[in-house]
């Protein structure tokens, strides 16, 4: 059977050690202008306890060295300029290049966390429109930018809560969890001090109010919910659920991972939403950079404004800009300075592009989604029928007759030049494949991916073992992971280096991967 | 709209395809008194030039054409354009966390590449793939002593950045830490009698800065030895990474939390930064975060996955070290492609220009009548100067002769009003250290 692999063929990369084993002593790849005040001794000014003498081992390469060898493993990469990129979750959209270049202006990137706010009017304003562009697409009353990533909004939001029970008498004791969550909702609520109770889905994989009527208690402090949920499904009845906590005195924590659905169509503050992050680093489009940085600036409802982490953005006579740091309820700094502040710029770049048009993008990803399902369903077992909105998950319950899992299938969709989909994710699918395809995606590619899909499935049907040992045509076959973890080498050592191991990698062509075909 | 790749008929056609008439359908689930029936008022839509007009507009009203002397935690240092070639590769830039192995071997093996430059750098055994940042890296140490130690108390120096500070008691308040502050000596250094004092056998951990917030160089290996007598973890945080290219690293810490920013990394009004945590072998099972390690595919051939998850949010949940996911890799290849560049000559010799720089900046600035050096603690790129009166006001003046003063120790210290932390690197020139200085002069002979 000849795949069709209409999206990718082979093409010759480079082999490249670790650069540690290109060092030589002497070489360069940094000069420094000269020195324009006396030079000093170390020894006297330091100490000789104290002094240090060159970092042992650390590379000494020329320019075009160091060049080369990054230039040479990025091209291992796939990536979204490469090609669809439909990890479910991650909306893995285009990353404009013009939020790249403003981000790197000067009197932008060189300026100092603490100068003189007077002479941070420019950085404040864009924090300020920022802000103010935030809380129209999200319905909320204020918001704090300082978070530095999706997880450390959701602390920051459970804090936020926190403060507030606390300020009522009762921090409460508990938060309440799908089992459909990400990782990151549990993990965050043990940090803020809560314990966790997970709850189980319907059988649409939708929360069950009615038993979520019966764990609300007074001992809850709240619900973290991803709306739509990691099945890429709208929780219909999230303002009853809003009103169930409510009426207990807990509130309402949205994950706002899937805000790529809702953006332009709906605002959480309107549907209950007491609090929420967001990922700039999806929705907003600031890169993933092979996994960060992010941000999670956090929204919420009036009541939580006075615990805001510091600095607070404040607005002074005549229009100053300034940042506040004497608030008494404030929960404090989460991490320090402002926040990510070169990709807070970034995301506003890409809200200015598209302004209220920004609700095209979302329909584009929803419409992507769905015609991905449609044109899927039945080759691959759809578990939750309920309508998909930005992504699609399947299970491999149909390939798995023949052995074949949604590992194998996300390993074999690289061979026809896609990155897979998410595997395994949410928990409440056995095999999930977890389809995101954002509204980056032309129908051409959706298309091709539909295609290459189909094939894989035919493939798993008529020759199972093929799509099991997929990859086929990478650099690298699937990796002894279980070794790594067993015994784990984290680092490079000197020791490591066996004579002529070097010249090995370099001049032993790589070996042809087994036909496939 | 430029950045979306479907014409009006392609979208019908996808539409059709989908067996409804218009996309408003497919929001169908979403209760329609839910549903906007305005678009959302916001500014745009802007075309490529208006965006770069809008930001130039606003970096106009920043800096531009001030000298400054702030550190305090961010610093300026040289950078070359390599970095910034290669951190804006799409393949670098627009990859996702490298989960998948087979096509993000770049990534992975650039992760592998920055844990052993981490570990080299500050003299441990094992470091992760970066945190957010220094701030919530020293956090993440003390909160890993504390599941090694099993203990609550925690002793944080005075001398620890403010705002790492604030940090770790955010994060502190509700996993039952205690923590307690350590003074400072009258040479700056961490008071090591206070610390004798303090110390008992539950401890957790002691958290000290080095360079600290002053400026001073700590004397960790001795403080390394009085820590463990306790059974308590050595925690120490840099957040100037240069200085490790001419002063020992703290190898006898048991944690090094630092911050990477100096490491080629645009100053960006804070962030994105990247975090560094480092530790020794046996503590690998505690550490938070992602980890690349080395192994082979089913061919024998060298290869690299991220490994030991089973630490990690995505597996544990609840029971993870830490709930980090997303962190700083793109700062952290940065990073990896600044100190490959500088090498280990071009690390020395850019410490060395920032100790003569700061030495011959102390040197002028002492000669002012009623400046002095306020801790005779050795130095790298900072130091503390006490002036005869407020820094605040002496700061205002300085402004006026286009000089962004130095941080106003103040500010966190209320003990310390009348005292400068000047922080001076190799991007510092000795036209610009002579202007401060003369201004500074001018500005302390004018009464009050």
């Amino acid at each position: 059977m000849t795949p069709k692999l209409n999206k990718a063929t082979r093409h010759t990369s480079q082999n490249e050690g670790l650069i540690f084993e290109k060092s030589s002593p002497g070489k360069r790849a940094f000069e420094l202008p000269p020195l324009d005040v006396p030079t000093v001794d170390p020894n006297a000014l330091l100490g000789t306890q104290h002094r240090h003498h060159g970092v042992e081992h650390f590379p000494e390469v020329s320019e075009i060295e160091v060049l080369r060898h990054f230039t040479r493993l990025s091209t291992w990469n796939y990536a979204i300029d490469l090609g669809m990129y439909p990890l479910g979750s991650c909306t893995m959209k285009y990353n404009p290049r013009v939020n790249e270049f403003v981000a790197r202006l000067e009197g932008l990137a060189t300026e100092h966390p603490y100068q003189p706010q007077e002479l941070s009017q420019g950085c404040l304003k864009i924090l300020r429109l920022l802000e103010r562009c935030l809380l129209e697409i999200t319905g909320m009353d204020a918001i704090t930018l300082q978070p530095a990533a999706g997880a450390q909004g959701e602390l920051t939001g459970l804090l936020l809560i926190r403060a507030y029970l606390e300020k009522q008498g009762n921090a409460r004791r508990k938060v309440l969890i799908p089992d459909s969550a990400h990782g990151t909702n549990p993990a965050t609520a043990v940090i803020a001090g809560y314990e966790v109770e997970n709850i189980k889905s319907e059988s649409h994989g939708q929360i069950d109010v009615e038993k979520l009527r019966d764990l609300v208690t007074e001992d809850v402090a709240a619900l973290m919910i991803t709306n739509p949920s990691t099945l890429g499904i709208f929780e219909q009845r999230i303002p009853e659920i809003a009103e169930i906590l409510h009426a207990k005195g807990a509130l309402l924590y949205m994950d706002g991972a899937n805000m790529n659905a809702l953006t332009g169509i709906t605002r959480p503050g309107d549907f209950g939403v007491d609090v929420m992050h967001l990922n700039l680093h999806k929705t907003f489009s600031t890169p993933h950079g092979g996994g960060g940085p992010g941000t999670g600036p956090v929204a919420m409802k009036k009541i939580l404004e006075p615990f805001r982490p510091v600095p607070v953005l404040v607005e002074k006579e005549g229009g100053r800009l300034a940042l506040d740091s004497n608030r008494a309820d404030s929960i404090g700094r989460v991490k320090a300075f402002v926040g990510n502040f070169g990709l807070l710029v970034r995301a506003l770049a890409y809200i200015l592009a598209y302004g209220p048009g920004v609700r095209q993008a979302t329909e584009d990803a929803v419409i992507n989604a769905n015609y991905i399902r449609k044109n899927l369903e039945g080759v691959f077992d759809l578990p939750y029928e309920l309508p998909s909105m930005h992504e699609v998950v399947f299970s491999d319950a149909i390939q798995k007759k023949n052995g074949v899992n949604t590992m194998d299938i996300a390993k074999r969709l690289i061979d026809y030049g896609f990155h897979p989909y998410t595997t395994a994710f949410p928990l409440i699918v056995a095999g999930a494949l977890m389809i995101e395809p954002t509204e980056s995606e032309s129908k051409e590619e959706c298309d091709l991916f539909i295609e290459a899909m189909r094939a894989i499935a035919q493939e798993a049907a008529e020759n199972p073992a093929l799509v099991k040992s997929a990859p086929h045509t990478t650099r690298v076959r699937r990796l002894d992971e279980v070794g790594a973890a067993r015994k784990p080498i984290l680092r490079w050592k000197p020791t490591d280096k066996p004579e002529g191991k070097l010249h090995h990698a370099h001049k032993t062509p790589h070996p042809e991967p087994t036909p496939t075909v | 709209m430029r950045y979306l790749p479907k014409s009006p008929a392609e979208r019908q056609e996808m539409l059709e395809s989908i067996g409804v008439s218009s996309a408003e359908e497919l929001f169908s689930s979403i209760p329609e008194r839910y549903r906007l029936t305005e678009p959302l008022k916001l500014p745009g839509p802007l075309s490529e030039a208006e965006i770069i007009q809008y930001f130039k507009e606003r970096a106009a009203e920043n800096s531009s054409g001030y000298a400054s002397f702030l550190g305090a935690g961010v610093y300026n240092h040289l950078r070359s354009v390599i970095t910034d070639v290669v951190i804006q590769r799409g393949e670098f830039l627009t990859s996702y966390t490298p989960y998948q192995a087979e096509i993000t071997q770049g990534t992975l093996q650039a992760i592998f590449e920055f844990q052993t430059l981490m570990c080299q750098l500050t003299g441990q055994e094992v470091a992760n793939a970066s945190m957010y940042d220094g701030s919530t890296a020293t956090t993440e140490a003390v909160l890993m002593a504390e599941r090694l130690t099993g203990r609550q108390r925690v002793l944080v120096a005075r001398s620890l950045h403010p705002e790492y500070r604030d940090v770790l008691r955010t994060y502190g308040r509700n996993c039952g830490l205690q923590l307690e502050e350590l003074p400072y000596a009258k040479d700056g250094t961490l008071d090591a009698a206070a610390l004798a004092r303090s110390l008992r056998d539950d401890v957790a951990a002691v958290v000290v800065q080095s360079p600290n917030f002053f400026g001073v160089v700590e004397e960790t290996a001795e403080l390394a030895r009085l820590v463990k007598s306790s059974g308590a973890l050595l925690v120490v945080a840099i957040t100037e990474g240069v200085s490790l290219g001419l002063v020992k690293p703290p190898a006898e810490a048991d944690i090094v939390a630092m911050e990477g920013q100096s490491f080629g990394l645009a100053p960006s009004y804070g962030g994105p930064f990247v975090g560094v945590i480092a530790s020794r072998d046996k503590f690998v099972r505690q550490l938070p975060g992602r980890l690349a390690g080395e192994t082979t595919d089913t061919e024998g051939r060298r290869g690299f996955v991220l490994t030991l998850a089973t630490r990690e949010q995505h597996i544990r949940r609840e029971k993870a070290t830490s709930n980090i996911c997303t962190n700083q890799a793109l700062c952290a290849l940065a990073a990896t492609v600044h100190l490959t560049l500088l090498g280990k000559e071009g690390l020395r010799e850019m410490a060395q220009q920032n100790l003569s720089k700061a030495a011959f900046a102390l040197g002028e600035l002492e000669k002012i009548p009623g400046v002095r050096r306020a801790f005779a603690g050795p130095f790298f790129n900072e130091f503390t100067v006490e002036l005869p009166r407020s820094v605040k006001l002496v700061n205002a003046q300085l402004l006026e002769e286009k000089i962004i003063g130095p941080f106003v120790l103040g500010t966190a210290y209320p003990e310390l009003t009348k005292h400068a932390l000047v922080c001076v690197t190799e991007t510092t020139t000795r036209a610009q250290i002579e202007k401060f200085v003369a201004a500074l002069r001018r500005i302390l002979e004018r009464p009050l």
